[in-house]
């Protein structure tokens, strides 16, 4: 349950946010000269995904609100993970008029390659708030590997 | 049934939060209204129940989430969007009944109930044949 508030100060003038703001902006374009981000996003599919590694696994997430977790497909096959599904919209009845409608509801489906060696057995789904996880664990090649350095 | 197109999440201008060092987006929001209530429904992705706020004031509705962030440790490998708060402002035009706000989280989806006053509620008037 959220919580509900009445009165709340007012917003005032910040302007260290605006300067927040343009560092920000500048890590962006770093970013995406760097190639970390893939920018702009425009003719991409839904769902955007994030890809992130730890030493022992990749964790691929995309944000699906509203999507019931039993319309939500993943599978894997060899180094491809497909996430697919359906954005159900509420049915609301026919006495209801429209003042905003900004999201959308349909099918989706997407295919991620992602090369380097993981454990398709292993691999685990997850959904909470709305964020899907994916948590697909290392094989032991794509691992890191400490060496020690020998004394001679 | 169509296809859900991607796309890019919009930033706020004018940030509301700054001790938090995360970006700030305006959520997607879908407004209707029934005979007896407005209804916000908002896509909040990433967003805790318990970190949700819901001010009213005057005909000022302000919505604030914050955004539990996650993969903090882990090394990005591919970044396509990006997690942040949600802030967003709307201006009632309606006369709500501020006792009997409901508001709901489920699957990442802020629902707000916000139910009109007796005398918002719209009324069947009878033309008269004269």
């Amino acid at each position: 349950m959220a919580r509900v508030r009445f009165f709340n100060e007012p917003d005032i003038f910040r302007p260290f946010e605006e300067l927040r703001q343009l560092r920000r902006e500048m890590d962006r374009l770093f970013e995406s000269v760097m190639g970390r981000r893939a920018w702009p996003v425009t003719g991409r599919v839904f769902p955007l995904v994030n890809i992130t590694e730890d030493k022992d696994a990749y964790y691929i997430r995309a944000e699906l609100p509203g999507v019931r977790p039993e319309d939500i497909e993943v599978s894997i096959e060899a180094d491809s993970i497909t996430i697919g599904g359906e954005r159900k919209p509420d049915d609301l009845g026919k006495e209801v008029s429209y003042h905003r409608k900004e999201r959308e509801f349909g099918r989706f489906r997407r295919v991620i390659t992602l090369k380097g060696g993981f454990n398709a057995d292993t691999a685990e789904a997850s959904f909470k708030n709305g964020i899907l996880t994916i948590k697909l664990l290392k094989a032991e090649e794509a691992k890191p590997r400490q060496i020690q350095v020998k004394k001679e | 049934m169509s296809e859900i197109r991607a796309k890019e999440k919009q930033e706020v201008q004018r940030a509301a939060e700054s001790t938090r060092n995360v970006p700030v987006y305006l959520p997607d929001v879908d407004i209707y209204e029934t005979s007896d209530a407005l209804v916000l429904v908002a896509d909040i992705p990433g967003v805790s129940p318990e970190n949700v706020d819901i001010d009213l004031r005057d005909d000022t509705l302000t919505i604030r989430a914050l955004v539990d962030t996650y993969g903090q440790d882990e090394r990005p490998i591919m970044t396509e969007y990006e997690v942040g708060d949600y802030y967003r402002q709307f201006t009632l035009g309606r006369l709500i009944d501020q006792s009997k706000i409901e508001a709901s989280i489920k699957d990442g989806v802020l629902t707000l109930v916000l139910p009109k006053v007796e005398k918002a509620k719209p009324r069947k008037i009878a033309v008269k044949v004269a």
